[in-house]
């Protein structure tokens, strides 16, 4: 069957008339289908207002000096999160000082030394480090750190929040580094700078508030983790100042324990520690995304 | 002040359509083609911004109409303005009347998406469906309606292929992905695409300037057949392109402003050989733009 | 002062150079360290289990069904198997919810609105995972049980999937808490995906005479496929290692789960509740070689995620 230029081509021509209309059903589909996708957003932020609130609202009720200052009774129920508090403050801070400077060391390998084909395995290296489950993190750290002195120590705590918070680091620390321009390492070099003083003094210091963004991202993540202490630090009854060799307890941990013991008092303790928690990394998640809401993430 | 227009060639019987300058915007006569374009006091806006500042125009139904001008004078933004795609862009706002054949095509009544199978578009760059063999990407327009059968569609499929003079090259591949083409071959399968869904007219914007000059000819000859069975509005920014392939041309320039406003239009051999206004004659001969 | 009588400083500046040097070995060993140190967890896992491998082999490891600590047999079925189904019913609860989402939050929401919400699910993925576990336990099970759990036990009770009694806790429970929690990732990674869409294939389609609706489904989400299933398997990833909101809901009882309500243990939650007690030999072993596998499975999705993402985006999001 030829088909000719002149004829017109299937045998059903569209109407002329304007008042066309694109029949109901595809104009319904659309509607819906869009109405769909609202209704999806919305279910999306139901779970986020409801733990949100929740945590706020049975949390608040049980903070109390006692919650804050005193370590869990020796004997009985009661007491409070303080050795948790402060383990949590001291691991973390380990390992961010741990963490930061490998971190942005290898990052700046990364954007200023390697070649393309070995940057682009780092990063994605370090991607996978970043899928690996934290309790893996946790039971490594373990075989490394604690199985070898046959004691659950904070030390082996740090390391493995260190672990989960390098490559974080090294990701975000790598992408403002490129965003640094490349004629400001130019113009030190041009005049005499040395190479590692150049990035360091010159792109790092450049890129500081971005980098700074990324560390507190990473703490905020690292302060959250309770898979990888679980094995490590232990966690711990007693109030652990400054004894690395020693079980130390977390936040993470201390609302583990207290989520599962059978007594009320207990658990409300474990809703005060999980507002604490919840309101340190919603606090610097906010204030971290918040200023770069405006740019596309990431 | 009416101006005659005929046929590119001159040797077969002129139809005679007077037709009315920016100026006059005095009412047409004479023609029952169908397809034909009346836009009247047609503003356009991207917010505060007046990308197109009172535009009177008549579209010859069946013939090919040139859109020329420097960049940035609006010309997109005004065959964006026919077939309803200038307000998918936020805060975009037309003012005035586009009508095709007496209808507005913005009355309350009206439904965009409908519109938009009437009035065709083929853009700058070649943009085929990546997922979709030609096959599919020739019907992709007639599959949003209703089922067709298998005989059907492959008659549309060879119809629409032989009109945009891209058949017999694909003919045996007709399952291959889209992507395989070359550039020009691309543009075909789009114009292809375009012409399944039977439009009355076909707004193409700039659709030889992302290809090499052998492909550019090809698709010139193309128009030369099509203007014969659609109203073809065509966005150029090659002059010589225009006075190639066109019956009429329009000349857009912009004012201080940066709004962009009809200088001139006529019957392409005229426009080009005595043009009325200094201004088209400028950039006609180069002196600006 | 004349000038110019300044001594020239030195041109060959050796301490200089091996300085500079020397800052590249130390950056390149930190980022080599990162590679060093997948190699070490995976060497360090392996070597610490291989009793268990070498006592069951790995086909009956894998597929031994007994866990007992007494006899010292160890079967890695069970929690193979409440780690695939806890992970696979998030996914099939999240996945269509999130990519509904990702598609409202790049191509419908009104600009005003569309970078608060995305704000907003970002921080959800921010929040501890024990503290939804807390939430799991308190807030979250006893509503499913009297409501979404009662209703299917009273309605579909007599097909084995629903059959109760239904507590709260248990795999249902886990995977709901899951599908909160992967929410976030799939919706980020698919709403990039999205947008890198190329906008000249919306307007060709729109051109035709589509819908919004047809567009989106004709010629972005075909054009985005494999970009938003490196997003889900993301997503199937994340959920496969996420361990304290599951351990905390999910009944911790060792066996292959018959119906939707009943308790049992994934590799992680099982880990995570046994470890410490365990007694070294093979039961730790054995816990080990269970996060050998867990690390085995997680790593392959990974990889073949991010491969996929690439593939539409041209480079992969960073914070997953």
């Amino acid at each position: 069957m030829a088909v000719t230029l002149d004829q017109p081509l299937a045998s059903s021509a569209l109407p002329r008339l304007l008042t066309l209309r694109t029949d109901r059903r595809r104009t319904l589909l659309d509607r819906f289908m869009r109405g769909l996708t609202v209704a999806a957003m919305v279910v999306c932020i139901i779970p986020l207002v409801a733990v949100i609130a929740y945590v706020t609202i049975n949390g608040l009720a049980a903070i109390n000096l006692d919650l804050l200052t005193k370590p869990p009774k020796a004997l009985g129920v009661g007491g409070g999160a303080a050795a948790a508090i402060l383990g949590s403050l001291q691991m973390v801070s380990l390992a961010t000082v741990m963490a930061v400077p490998a971190g942005i060391l290898s990052s700046v390998y990364v954007s200023e030394f390697a070649g393309t084909r070995k940057a682009a395995g780092i990063r994605f290296a370090a991607d996978v480090l970043a899928g690996v489950p934290s309790i893996l993190v946790g039971i490594f750290t373990f075989t490394i750190l604690v199985l070898p002195f046959q004691q659950y120590n904070a030390f082996a705590g740090s390391v493995a929040l260190a672990i989960i918070m390098w490559p974080i680091v090294l990701r975000t620390t790598e992408e403002i580094l490129a965003l640094v321009p490349g004629t400001l390492r130019e113009a030190s070099l041009a005049l005499g700078v040395q190479r590692w003083r150049t990035v360091l003094s010159i792109v790092v210091r450049t890129g500081f508030t971005g980098i700074l963004t990324g560390v507190m991202l990473a703490v905020a993540r690292a302060a959250g983790e309770t898979a990888p202490l679980l094995f490590t630090a232990l966690g711990s009854r007693l109030i652990n100042v400054g004894d690395w060799q020693r079980p130390m307890d977390a936040l993470p941990l201390f609302i583990y324990q207290n989520a599962r013991q059978p007594y009320p008092v207990l658990n409300a303790q474990a809703w005060g520690a999980a507002f604490l928690l919840m309101l340190f990394v919603l606090v610097v998640n906010i204030a971290v995304r918040g200023r770069s809401m405006g740019r596309r993430t990431y | 002040m009416a101006v005659e227009v005929g046929p590119r060639d001159s040797g077969s019987s002129p139809s005679e359509t007077p037709l009315a300058d920016g100026a006059a915007g005095s009412p047409v006569s004479g023609g029952s083609a169908t397809g034909r374009l009346s836009i009247e006091h047609m503003s356009a806006y991207y917010g505060a911004f007046c990308a197109i500042r009172d535009l009177n125009l008549e579209i010859v139904p069946q013939a090919v109409t040139a859109i020329i001008g420097p960049s940035g004078c609006g010309k997109s933004t005004f065959i964006r303005t026919i077939n309803r795609m200038h307000e998918l862009v936020p805060n975009a706002r037309v003012e005035g009347s586009v009508r095709l054949d007496g209808e507005d095509v913005y009355g309350p009544e009206v439904d965009p998406v409908s519109l938009r199978r009437v009035i065709g578009m083929v853009f700058q760059r070649p943009n085929p469906f990546p997922t979709m063999s030609i096959y599919d990407n020739v019907v992709a327009g007639i599959r949003l309606g209703a089922r067709r059968p298998r005989a059907e569609l492959d008659a549309i499929v060879e119809g629409s292929l032989r009109r945009a003079a891209l058949w017999e090259e694909v003919k045996d591949k007709l399952r291959q992905n889209a992507t395989a083409l070359s550039g020009g071959q691309q543009q075909r399968l789009c114009i292809a695409r375009a012409l399944a869904v039977e439009p009355e007219v076909l707004l193409m914007d700039e659709p030889a300037s992302a290809l090499d000059p052998i492909a550019t000819l090809r698709i010139e000859e193309l128009l030369g057949e099509l203007r014969r069975l659609y109203t073809i509005v065509i966005v150029t920014h090659n002059m010589q392109q225009a006075a190639r392939i066109s019956d009429v041309t329009a000349f857009f320039t912009m004012d201080e402003g940066r709004a962009g406003y009809l200088v001139e239009v006529g019957p392409t051999r005229q426009m080009f050989t005595s043009p009325t206004e200094q201004l088209t004659e400028d950039y006609i001969t180069g002196r600006f733009g | 002062m004349t000038i110019g009588t300044r001594a020239r400083p030195s041109l060959t500046r050796r301490g200089s150079r091996l300085a500079d040097r020397g800052f590249v070995v130390l950056t390149a060993g930190l980022a080599a360290g990162i590679v060093g140190l997948l190699v070490a967890i995976a060497v360090m896992l392996t070597l610490t289990s291989r009793e268990t491998w070498q006592t069951f082999g790995v086909l009956g490891f894998l597929t031994g069904t007994t866990w007992d600590v007494v006899n010292g047999v160890y079967g890695a079925l069970p929690f193979i198997v409440g780690t695939i189904e806890t992970s696979l019913l998030a996914l099939v609860i999240a996945a269509p919810i999130a990519i509904l989402t990702a598609i409202y939050l790049a191509e419908l929401a009104p600009g005003r609105l569309a970078v608060p919400l995305t704000f907003t699910i970002e921080i959800l993925a921010a929040i501890p995972s024990v503290v939804i576990g807390l939430w799991g336990i308190f807030v979250l099970s006893p509503f499913l049980r009297s409501t979404v759990e009662a209703f299917l036990v009273q309605t579909f009770g007599f097909i084995p999937l629903f059959s109760g009694p239904a507590y709260g806790i248990g795999l249902f429970a886990a995977g709901v808490i899951l599908a909160i929690m992967i929410l976030p990732t799939i919706i980020t990674i698919s709403r990039e995906v999205i947008i890198a869409v190329p906008n000249a294939q919306r307007e060709g389609m729109l051109a035709l005479g589509a819908t919004r609706w047809e567009v989106i489904t004709r010629a972005v989400l075909p054009y985005a496929r494999s970009g938003i299933m490196g997003a889900i398997i993301l997503g199937l990833g994340r959920a496969l290692g996420e361990t304290m909101a599951v351990t905390m809901v999910i009944g911790n009882k060792d066996a292959i789960p018959d119906s939707l309500f009943s308790q049992t243990q994934t590799i992680a939650s099982k880990i995570a509740t046994t470890f410490n007690e365990a007694s070294v030999g093979i039961q730790t072993s054995s816990l080990i070689a269970l996060g050998l596998v867990l690390l085995g499975i997680t790593l392959t999705l990974n990889v073949i995620a991010r491969l996929l993402v690439r593939r539409v985006t041209g480079g992969v999001p960073r914070r997953v």
